[in-house]
């Protein structure tokens, strides 16, 4: 059944929508805009002075070893966090599905990270790792690691994934409890009744029964990975050592607000744009279809 | 195959809610049982605890001569029905009929042997490569039954399996489960709080009230001589009329000052005590016979079912219900003399609900 709201004039509904529109109209339409007309241009970096140069900043980018490094950086940054992040959320999701005590204050408790801004998130965790200062850090250099993400890219990479993993676990649990909770428990049961054992019962039941949570939960994720992390990547390592954690999206920042190439970085901005477009029109492509059955 | 035992089986749930409180009950190789009680009568746990979904928290289940309190519901060789159907909502009718034929390690072509004759019997051959989500309720409980049948269990358990569909496909699927629970000769246990389903399916009918067992026997045991005054109002429709009375002496008892023959009545009675006197609607008849008892009945409306018409008013100031054959009664008829057949009166203890026939 379909319910429909009538509203005899134009003016309530318009009214309604105003605010949405305003924001969405100042704060995403109107800077895209801006980014693309800036890609297209050349600016001094005093800012006095700007050219129209067509796609020489695309054609720049793409000769740039750095914009390669920093693609592969972001994938390998996306994929490890996608992975670990549905992984572990999945296995929390499943074990506080089940009837415990205390279910509540475990299920709140899991939420939790997810309130905390991602610099905040980025500061505690380089508290606890810092080389020198780090709580975690030390008995990690004590048992003969040579810890040092200040220096060592790889290091550097896990801290981030640590962290930025940490962080997104709460959403995606959120969405895998209520995924776990809509299936009926009589499907479950028969499938314990036709003999399968809990395994098989997660593999063959539940699992493709999450499938759509799944799917939207790893774009969800990947989108999350390239645009939001800049705060926990800009708080725990700057982009370094040496670039070595740059992302596209820490790219952008570093080469248009440090770097002072204006231009260049609206180009980067216009592709990363590009991306999440393709991204989200997958996403409504398929959860509206609702993968596998 | 095998027979059912379950002995003093009790279900006692966190914050010692006791949901079924000793029940013991023999269920022969091959019968059908149902279980049929009021919404929260225990009957679904009881159920589900043959299943071994549900833990046990005292007595003991045996099916055929072992006992599985213990014995995960996979090892249990049973297989159920269940009320939403629950069949896998991702995979091919095909693939839910075989999934567990699958999980036991059945060779392909015997998976596929049984499947295709499942299929054939229920009539669901065409549907084979669709999902659950294209079916029609009446298809998808075909299915669900498939799902059962193809594993050849020693148990079958049904769970208000048809309490999703419409009235005239669940009369259909009753006499399909009838059916091919004869042909199959599976032990089936059947749970519902339909009273029609419950006597049109069983050879052995268990009544439940409050975690316990009010009655077992025949449908036609129950309905003609229930042992309680919940299972006389419980099974039947309309159900039974209970009026108040006064035990007049033996085979005697008054309603209302008016005095009617029982047949059936506990000896040493003592005269002057109160009794509850039940009449079926359909028992009684309206006028009056050459030695049959009589009762007074003012009549309020009628209600028309087609072939019978419903006769609603007052007995001694007690609500009223008697069901004619259509034509049988004036519809515009306000009093009624009723004539009552000795056979048909039933007596119940007033304090203890229980029968006060002869012992």
């Amino acid at each position: 059944m379909e319910k429909r709201a009538h509203f005899s004039g134009w003016t309530l509904p318009l009214l309604l929508i105003l605010p949405q529109m305003a924001i969405t109209v100042i704060f995403f339409y109107w800077p895209a805009s801006q980014a693309i007309w800036q890609s297209f241009l050349r600016e001094d970096a005093f800012g006095l002075s700007s050219e129209f140069v067509g796609f020489e900043n695309y054609l720049a980018l793409f000769e740039q070893p750095e914009y390669y490094r920093a693609m592969v950086t972001t994938i390998i940054f996306s994929t490890l966090v996608a992975f670990f992040s549905l992984s572990v959320a999945l296995l929390l999701a499943t074990q506080a599905d089940k009837n415990i005590r205390g279910g509540h204050a475990f299920k709140t408790l899991l939420i939790w990270p997810y309130a905390v801004a991602p610099a905040i998130a980025g500061v505690l965790w380089i508290f606890m790792f810092h080389p020198t200062l780090g709580t975690l850090a030390r008995p990690i250099r004590a048992a003969g690691i040579d810890w040092n993400p200040m220096l060592n890219g790889n290091h550097a990479m896990i801290l981030l994934v640590l962290s930025a993993t940490w962080k997104h676990i709460s959403y995606n649990f959120l969405f895998f409890l209520a995924g776990l909770q809509a299936i009926p428990k009589s499907v479950i049961e028969a499938g314990a009744i036709d003999g399968a054992g809990p395994m098989r019962r997660f593999w063959t039941i539940v699992f493709p029964l999450l499938s759509p949570t799944t799917f939207f939960l790893l774009v969800v994720t990947v989108v999350y990975v390239f645009f939001e992390t800049f705060g926990i990547i800009d708080a725990v390592t700057g982009g370094g050592p040496a670039g070595q954690t740059t992302t596209l999206v820490y790219k952008v920042y570093a080469d248009g607000r440090l770097g002072g190439d204006l231009g260049g970085s609206a180009a980067q901005s216009v592709i990363l744009m590009v991306i999440v477009i393709a991204l989200t029109a997958i996403q409504f492509r398929y959860v509206e279809r609702k993968v596998q059955y | 195959m095998a027979g059912v035992t379950l002995d003093t089986v009790r279900k006692i749930y966190a914050g010692n809610v006791e949901a079924v409180k000793g029940v013991s009950l023999g269920i022969e190789d091959g019968s059908f049982c149902v279980l049929v009680g009021p919404s929260g009568c225990g009957k679904s746990t009881l159920l589900r605890m043959i299943a071994g979904l549900e833990t046990i928290s005292g007595g003991e289940i045996k099916i055929g001569n072992r006992v599985v309190n213990q014995v995960e519901p996979a090892d249990r060789d049973i297989a159920m029905v269940f009320q939403n159907y629950a069949l896998y909502p991702h995979m091919s009718v095909y693939d839910n009929m075989a999934y567990g034929l699958r999980n036991r390690k059945t060779p392909k072509d015997e998976i596929e042997k049984r499947v295709k004759e499942a299929a054939r019997i229920l009539a669901i051959e065409p549907f084979l490569d669709r999902k659950p989500r294209a079916l029609s309720g009446g298809q998808r409980q075909r299915v669900a039954m498939g799902r059962a049948i193809v594993r050849k269990p020693q148990v079958f358990l049904f769970d208000e399996p048809l309490s999703n569909l419409d009235a005239k496909l669940r009369v259909q699927m009753r006499v399909e489960i009838k059916r091919l629970q004869k042909a199959l000769g599976v032990t089936s246990i059947y749970v519902t709080h339909d009273q029609v389903e419950a006597m049109t399916l069983s050879d052995k009918l268990v009544v439940m009230s409050g975690g316990q067992i009010e009655q077992v026997g025949s449908p036609s045991e129950v309905y003609r001589r229930p042992e309680t005054r919940f299972v006389a109002t419980f099974i039947g429709s309309p159900p039974m009329n209970i009026l108040p009375g006064k035990v007049e002496g033996p085979g005697r008892v008054s309603v209302g000052g008016q005095v009617i023959a029982v047949t059936d009545m506990r000896e040493g009675l003592t005269p002057g005590s109160s009794i509850e006197v039940g009449l079926r609607p359909e028992d009684v008849q309206a006028g009056s016979a050459p030695g049959a008892s009589s009762l007074a009945m003012e009549v309020d409306f009628v209600e028309e079912l087609g072939a019978t018409q419903l006769f609603h008013g007052k007995v001694a100031g007690t609500d009223f219900v008697v069901q004619a054959s259509t034509g049988q009664i004036g519809a515009d008829t306000r009093k009624l003399t009723l004539s009552i057949d000795p056979g048909n009166v039933h007596l119940f203890d007033p304090q203890s609900t229980k029968r006060l026939g002869r012992v």
